[in-house]
């Protein structure tokens, strides 16, 4: 599924948190979405998934605006998860994941043979079938984050919005993620802070910056040490690995280095 | 596009696909199977229905088994030997009508409960907790006590003003934060202090030492009042709102995880809380109408259950008020003869039982 942005501007309480953004992102393709703390990553994608109304500007699905769609109808389109989804439940993991079941289901139903396959279905993609039956409060952080992907996947949507899915990922698992959704034939949008991570696995980067979409094209092309240096504020190396995907080296913000301690003198020891 | 919802969905196939050919349904999961449910549930009935039976019998006059069967008998029309006038119209006229109304206070109030824990996202949330019993009282005091209309559909009314107006303010105090705020049940508190308040200015300011003496009897929860007039108001509307916050059972799972990710699911979050709330105030205003404010049973109710059948609303809800509907019963049989011939108001007894683990559940949270 195309989603489109046009000229989206959104603010809370005053302040401008998305200034005019129009972007496009083709069915298929998994795009990253990068920015600092506090460069609208989250706004913006929390428009796009429809659970904010832009104060100016459309939100395309497949060149349909979707600001008149019920919150079902979205939902049976694109599935979103956020950054820190905390609950203190008790649910199983199974039911956790079946919550994704809801746009398809009357408001009372209960899960049928169809639901509870794809609930099945998910889980083994996400590698969580073993712990099926565990209560929600039993899960590691890790397998919580896996958990919400595999209730966005049991929404069998056209596309997924993640806000920093990696978050609270060991390595492997990070990867592992990363692999799966740019294995999957939906359109993929995935707010992420590891720049070399998206630069890895995404087709194509957007980059925000005070709220602004400053850069969006591929790896190569929107990460760059200049932009790099004004966006995020570091001094950054760019390198390229065996694939061709760049990667980026920390230098560490260029501050005063810390004031060495003088030696202690010999007779106080 | 053009969404045909049932057209088969690229992801449909790619969950499904040859990577996980046709992974099987779970078989067995490891909640009951739906028949097992069934049975327990068809268990749990009769043993609500056995209670209320044993609890008409109870009480300063035992009429046993066969007075009970005469009584309805009699009014059954089936030619059975009356009991004594004075008798017959003890057990029909005082204590049926109160144990039916213990049974539709008790599951309201604990489907309340249930309904405010998940709106709220506290499990500490209870209608009498959040203030909203004590708006309910003052609404129906208000009615009685300036007597604008003293039927028990005006008092009722009153009742519900009063708890819609006590959520508005918690609402407007908790609009920055939002209803999921920590800050709920201590502001709830706080409303409904100023709400209890307000009863005693109103019954000091304006009533005569006989009613002010019934109200308060009445304010702290008690089902003396009960009689068949209240009795079928309640029976109208507590079975409309369990069904309802039954038929919002998805919406309840999914707001577990936050507004937003609820929101995402396609549940319309605004509107399914505003029309809960609204539900939950009609059932508490209601019960407070005629029995008072009942403290707790929407606290003890949905935790004993929740551990019971699992957190899923769609079987919780139904066994809460079952459970809330027996728990009643035996408490309102107990404040009658525990303390014979005299009644000790039924909030005292649930407050006792309910504030121990009010604090097990806060020390649970590591707050205290």
């Amino acid at each position: 599924m195309r989603i489109t942005a046009e000229g989206l501007s959104w603010s809370v309480a005053g302040t401008q948190v998305v200034r005019d953004v129009s972007a496009d992102i083709a069915p298929g393709e998994t795009v990253g979405l990068l920015g600092p703390n506090g460069s609208g990553k989250s706004s913006l994608l929390r428009c796009l998934a429809g659970l904010r109304a832009p104060d100016a500007g459309t939100v395309r699905y497949d060149g349909e605006p979707v600001q008149d769609w019920s919150a079902r109808r979205i939902a049976r389109h694109v599935a979103f998860v956020e950054q820190d989804s905390a609950a203190d439940s008790d649910l199983r993991v199974a039911d956790v994941v079946g919550l994704g079941r809801t746009p398809f289901r009357d408001r009372w139903r209960g899960p049928d043979a169809t639901d509870r396959a794809v609930v099945a279905a998910a889980l083994e993609r996400v590698g969580l079938t073993a712990l099926a039956g565990r209560s929600w409060k039993a899960l590691s952080g890790g397998e919580r984050q896996r958990a919400h992907i595999a209730r966005a996947l049991a929404q069998q949507p056209y596309a997924l919005l993640l806000d920093e899915p990696t978050n609270h990922l060991d390595v492997k698992h990070q990867l592992e993620l990363m692999r799966l959704l740019t294995g999957t034939d939906q359109t993929v949008l995935v707010a992420l802070h590891d720049l070399s991570l998206a630069a890895r696995y995404c087709d194509r980067l957007l980059l925000l910056h005070h709220g602004r979409l400053i850069a969006c094209g591929t790896p190569a092309a929107v990460l760059t040490t200049e932009r790099l240096a004004e966006v995020f504020e570091v001094d950054a190396d760019l390198t390229t690995d065996t694939l061709g995907h760049p990667v980026v080296t920390y230098r560490g913000r260029s501050a005063a280095p810390l004031p060495r301690h003088p030696d202690p003198p010999f007779e106080s020891l | 596009m053009s969404a045909d919802p049932l057209a088969p969905k690229p992801t449909a196939d790619l969950l499904l696909s040859p990577g996980s050919p046709g992974s099987p349904a779970p078989a067995g999961r490891p909640g009951r199977s739906t028949a097992a449910h069934t049975l327990l549930f068809l268990l749990a009935a009769l043993a609500l229905a056995g209670s209320m039976a044993a609890a008409v019998r109870i009480g300063t006059a035992d009429v046993g088994w066969t007075g009970l069967a005469r009584v309805l008998g009699t009014r059954l029309g089936l030619g059975v030997e009356p009991l004594p006038p004075l008798l017959d119209s003890l057990i029909w006229d005082l204590r049926l009508p109160r144990v039916l109304m213990a049974a539709l206070v008790g599951a309201s109030l604990a489907v309340c409960g249930t309904v405010l824990q998940a709106v709220t996202r506290n499990a500490l949330a209870d209608p009498y907790l959040l203030g909203v019993s004590s708006g309910a009282s003052t609404g129906a005091v208000a009615v009685v006590v300036l007597g604008v209309g003293a039927s028990a559909l005006g008092v009722t009314g009153g009742a519900l003003a009063g708890a819609l107006s006590s959520f508005g303010l918690l609402l407007l105090l908790l609009r920055r934060t939002g209803l999921d705020s920590a800050r709920i049940v201590l502001t709830g508190v706080v409303v409904g202090q100023l709400f209890t308040a307000s009863t005693s200015l109103v019954l000091m300011a304006s009533a005569d030492a006989d009613t002010t003496r019934a109200v308060t009897h009445w304010l702290l929860g008690s089902m003396a009042p009960a009689r068949w007039d209240t009795v079928v108001v309640c029976a109208v509307v507590t079975p409309l709102g369990l069904v309802t916050a039954w038929l919002c059972s998805n919406a309840l799972d999914g707001l577990a995880f936050g507004t937003d990710t609820a929101a995402s699911l396609g549940i319309g979050v605004r509107n399914t809380r505003m029309l809960l709330l609204v539900v939950t105030a009609a059932l508490t205003a209601v019960a407070v109408a005629t029995v008072g404010a009942i403290g707790f049973v929407g606290l003890i109710v949905p935790h004993g259950v929740r551990f019971l059948v699992g957190p899923l609303h769609r079987v919780l809800l139904p066994y809460a008020a079952l459970a809330g509907a027996v728990f009643l019963v035996w408490t309102d049989a107990l404040a009658r003869v525990a303390f014979a011939p005299r009644e000790v108001p039924v909030g005292v007894i649930t407050a006792l039982l309910g504030v121990p683990l009010f604090l097990l559940i806060l020390r649970k949270r590591g707050e205290l």
